[in-house]
């Protein structure tokens, strides 16, 4: 599953589940069907739900940062897992996009405030 | 100088059609078989996805005009070793060698990083191909679980 949102110039894009040659497809034309509408200057792309990642999503940043080129954008890519960094360095995909271990300050902040989790209220009272 | 072949422990195989649904539970099905070597995360981790650059390879490339099943062994052998053997029945691979190079592809179009082998030799101890056009493509990867202890 991927949620998109775009806030201004900026595009966030955030995978969850297994990233493989199968799911791929799908993630790439959820992407690049807010691209080609929304026209931002900046694609994030944020792995923090990401369980599994083989070379299919090395294939899906190097495939959507050709795309953000072509019109003058950059693409970032967001809080990798461990096992995700570990392919993304034998990709050497940090010298098409700039790999950030935590997203303060990047994410759209809109999207933070959603997912913020209200405390829940203690209502019941302890009778003994 | 010959070494004695190691002995096998344990054995499963798995035989499915190469569609893409079927890569998840490919890499699941290593991954479970494998769970009484108690491997650790970045282990697990690895194998899964050499397991996965080469199962996606036999359904890309190797039945990438026809359809056919994907077979798998998995053998646990002496001394926590794993070896893993994917076979298609498919086209094949003319240069090996070249298939090999890291970021080349059979498949530009589908944006295919052309990293699958690199990735196989990288987390995997050994790899080998064995391929012929027209018969299909072997892939056998091994590497030995330090596991959880020897984290």
């Amino acid at each position: 599953m991927t949620e998109i949102m775009t806030m201004g110039k900026v595009t966030a894009a955030y995978i969850s589940g297994d990233l493989d040659h199968h799911s791929a497809a799908q993630i790439r034309s959820e992407i690049d069907r807010e691209i080609a509408d929304k026209h931002p200057k900046r694609l994030i792309i944020d792995f923090a739900g990401v369980t599994f990642m083989d070379s299919s999503g090395i294939g899906l940043i190097m495939g959507r940062y050709k795309l953000m080129s072509a019109s003058g954008g950059d693409v970032i890519v967001s809080r990798p897992p461990a096992y995700i960094k570990k392919v993304l360095k034998l990709a050497g995909i940090d010298r098409l996009a700039p790999v950030y271990d935590k997203a303060d300050g990047i994410l759209p902040r809109e999207y933070h405030k959603e997912k913020e989790v209200t405390p829940i209220e203690q209502t019941t009272t302890q009778s003994h | 100088m010959s070494r004695r072949p190691l002995k096998a422990i344990n054995e499963m195989k798995l035989c499915f059609p190469a569609r893409s649904e079927n890569e998840r539970f490919a890499r699941i099905a290593v991954s479970g078989f494998l769970s009484q070597l108690d491997p650790n995360i970045g282990e697990i981790s690895d194998i899964k996805t050499a397991v996965s650059e080469a199962v996606t390879n036999a359904i890309v490339h190797g039945y990438r005009d026809t359809s056919g099943d994907v077979m798998m062994q998995v053998k646990i052998l002496e001394g926590s070793r794993v070896y893993i053997k994917i076979q298609d029945k498919g086209c094949g691979i003319e240069d090996v060698q070249k298939a090999m190079e890291p970021l080349y592809t059979g498949a530009p179009d589908e944006e295919r990083a052309g990293l699958g082998f690199t990735i196989m030799t990288t987390f995997m101890e050994k790899v080998r191909v064995i391929s012929h056009p027209h018969k299909g493509t072997t892939v056998v990867l091994e590497r030995t679980i330090q596991g959880k202890n020897r984290l």
